[in-house]
């Protein structure tokens, strides 16, 4: 058919990768414009899993906020109450006894390390590597259970208050978080030589979804996004919080901002974690866990409650009105989450709500970079960067 | 054996032939029937045991009675086919990877004799039947009317085309060295030599063979036709019910038959080799068959173990991979064996 012959176009095929799909991680939703197997157009679409956490913590006392937390990034949300408290802590001028503090560092750590343990675990799965999943499932099955003796627990902790942490350790949650120190760095060399050195798993990552030192910080990005690209930023080194300036560490850095380097960036971060756990444990001091101020922060025990009228109004006090001496202003305090830079962004107005609660969540500026990584890439490494991104939809769409 | 109780109950000539026919393919096709569906429970099994986990466990004792669960769960279930469909391809295609397979079995011999049609162009016939279930699958991908299955399609067309070369250009030096396409005759020829089987002088083509064969049957970690985290199940992912479960059989019969031709082309079939017979004569009394069977499963637990390791190739390498690496190896291959028989 000659006279048809100018007509025929060649275009795109689009397809729309999520929100479900296996290796979105969540409820991502990728719009992907195709030629063959090379991805032309890479449009991320967020926000299928909205809650409004920063309008709901608007609405709540700085008290009531705090479980609101655990449900952004909810694979660490012990970093995310840690956050949260410290940005409180910090609105309000009160600090945590060092004893807390140190149980907050090693608390974050874990975290870091099951953050990590479930990326490698994934990460591993979408390129293909079976096995890697379930052997990381193994050891992060470890951590929630040291988690579950520790709060109580598993997952969604709200193990942090605002002053301080909940209860004490025990000796023997120490004595058995000692002895995973001990043994993790050991399996994670076990993973390690499932995929470390696979020809398979080079070509996979090496030189995918390279983002060079200038266009991470250009693009905000933060963790080990930021430096697998080779730029030494850690807000644990370099703008310390709790004990992390009583403990001693190295910020793994990578060279050329592709997916292997970060990898291996993660992979290094959690031996870093679990030297940092082991020195918190060495180094624990005794002590109170919530600080002096704490009546001002914490409800009343129930007996008291029952039997002492001043306890009573108190109690009735925090719960209407919540912990009213907040000072006038802003803050933003930030932590450095498994992911990247967890920021808490608080107006007070002097009531015991804050006025304006904002986060500044690392998956969510992460999210971002992804058309950066994806367009002109092949549909397969669209999976890689997805994977190498670690995002939370949980706190992407807050 | 079939033939000698045929006849003494009375029936000869061309119809006890044809029924003796007819007994061995109803033998031949509840053996692979039965072996797709322990395959399955087998790989579960194997991968769980890797993976540091148990595999199935529920139905009956240590999960044996699984695949029985399994077959009848997808028969019962609704079949489903997508509103934009094109039914009547959509329908036939899972019939052509199963029938595909299935063929092939046809000239497999399990032991000395018991094969279904002893022909003399065996391995041709099989590379020919084996390549015909790439149709199944174009045409699963394409009738789906869905993206992810179309992509599913293509790619497995590509892969399927550039891994057929490698694999039949990987068995000429098998050819060249026991002068026959009949199965029964390379395994034969094996015989002639001490080591028995045509894996040491011919490592090369059984190398590359045994990669091809990986990406002839979609297995790990050339499974890109139905890459799990990114087609999401690939050309079958709009399939339910039977019509799954006949993709399925399809793959576990293939690898069972790209098994059968390793064993039979490089390891000596159903035979052991001469000097360990020698060494223990006691073992001659074994029936070949058990020798196959177990060398198949050998093969087979190959495929379950390197599915439980590898990540998965990316497209662009695994065409690398066939074009650049393995045809050259294959013809590297033959041409080092055609100069050695010449001259020797």
């Amino acid at each position: 058919m000659p006279e048809q012959k100018g007509k025929l176009r060649k275009k795109e095929l689009t397809i729309n990768m999520g929100p479900q799909h296996p290796a979105t991680h969540g409820v991502l939703r990728l719009e992907l414009d195709i030629d063959g197997e090379t991805v032309v157009k890479c449009t991320p679409h967020v926000g299928y899993l909205h809650r409004g956490t920063e309008k709901l913590g608007e609405n709540r006392t700085y008290l009531a906020a705090l479980p609101l937390t655990d449900r952004l990034d909810y694979i660490s949300s012990m970093a995310n109450n840690v956050g949260y408290c410290l940005a409180v802590e910090r609105l309000f001028g009160i600090e945590a006894p060092e004893r807390a503090k140190f149980i907050r560092t090693m608390a974050s750590e874990m975290a870091r390390i099951s953050s990590h343990l479930l990326w490698l675990g994934t990460h591993a799965l979408d390129i293909g590597a079976m096995t890697v999943f379930l052997y990381a499932f193994k050891e992060r099955e470890w951590i929630l259970d040291l988690f579950e003796m520790l709060t109580g627990a598993r997952l969604t902790v709200t193990y942090p208050r605002i002053g301080g942490v909940r209860n004490d350790v025990s000796e023997e949650f120490l004595s058995s978080l000692y002895k995973f120190t001990d043994e993790f760095p050991k399996n994670i060399e076990e993973y390690e030589t499932l995929i470390d050195q696979n020809r398979i798993w080079l070509q996979r990552t090496k030189n995918i979804g390279i983002i060079t030192a200038e266009e991470a910080v250009n693009w905000g990005l933060t963790g080990p996004m930021l430096r697998g690209s080779g730029v030494d930023y850690d807000l644990r080194k370099y703008c310390p919080y709790d004990a992390y300036d009583k403990v001693d560490f190295d910020v793994p850095l990578g060279k050329n901002g592709d997916t292997y380097d970060r990898y291996r960036c993660r992979m290094e971060e959690m031996r870093q974690s679990a030297r940092i756990i082991r020195q918190c444990i060495e180094k624990l001091p005794e002590g109170p866990v919530m600080t002096p101020d704490a009546p001002k922060f914490t409800l009343p025990p129930k007996e008291r409650i029952l039997k002492d009228m001043e306890a009573m109004i108190q109690h009735f006090v925090l719960v209407i009105k919540g912990p009213v001496t907040a000072p006038d202003g802003e803050i933003y305090s930030a932590i450095e989450a498994p992911k990247g830079e967890l920021g808490f962004y608080f107006i007070s107005n002097g009531t015991g709500k804050p006025y304006r609660m904002r986060l500044r969540s690392p998956s969510f500026i992460h999210a971002s970079v992804l058309p950066l990584l994806c367009e002109g890439a092949l549909v397969a490494d669209v999976i890689a960067n997805i994977g190498t991104i670690d995002i939370v939809l949980g706190e992407c769409d807050r | 054996m079939i033939e000698s109780v045929i006849s003494s109950v009375g029936i000869n000539g061309f119809a006890g032939s044809m029924i003796a026919l007819l007994v061995k393919i109803a033998i031949v096709f509840g053996v692979v029937m039965l072996h797709v569906a322990y395959a399955t429970y087998f790989e579960r099994k194997v991968i769980g045991h890797i993976q540091l986990r148990l595999g199935p466990m529920t139905v009956g004792p240590h999960g044996i009675l699984q695949p029985i669960a399994d077959g009848i769960k997808s028969f019962f279930k609704e079949d489903i086919i997508p509103a934009g469909a094109d039914k009547t391809v959509f329908k036939i295609a899972p019939v052509i990877p199963v029938f595909s397979a299935l063929g092939c079995l046809a000239v497999v011999p399990f032991f000395d004799g018991f094969v279904l049609a002893n022909i003399n162009i065996g391995l041709l016939y099989i590379f020919a039947m084996s390549s015909l279930s790439a149709y199944g699958i174009v045409m699963a991908g394409w009738s789906s009317n869905s993206k992810y299955s179309f992509l599913g399609g293509l790619r497995s067309t590509a892969q399927v085309i550039s891994y057929e070369v490698a694999l039949g250009l990987s068995l000429v030096g098998v050819m060249i060295m026991s002068e026959s396409l009949n199965l029964t005759q390379i395994v034969e020829a094996q015989q002639k030599y001490w080591h028995g089987m045509f894996i040491i002088p011919q490592f090369l083509g059984a190398f590359v063979f045994m990669i091809a064969a990986f990406a002839e049957t979609n297995r790990a970690p050339f499974d890109l036709p139905e890459a799990e985290s990114e087609l999401v199940a690939g050309f079958f992912v709009e399939y339910s019910g039977m019509r799954f479960a006949l993709f399925y059989m399809a793959e576990y019969i293939g690898m069972l038959v790209m098994s059968a031709i390793s064993v039979l082309c490089f390891v000596g079939g159903w035979t052991l080799p001469p000097f360990v017979l020698e060494a223990f004569p006691s073992l001659a009394a074994v029936p070949g068959i058990v020798w196959f069977m177990l060398k198949i499963y050998f093969h087979v637990f190959v495929y379950y173990w390197i599915r439980s390791t590898l990540p998965r190739f990316r497209y662009d390498h695994l065409m690398c991979l066939g074009w650049k690496v393995l045809i050259p190896l294959a013809l590297l291959n033959i041409v080092i064996t055609a100069l050695v028989k010449y001259f020797c």
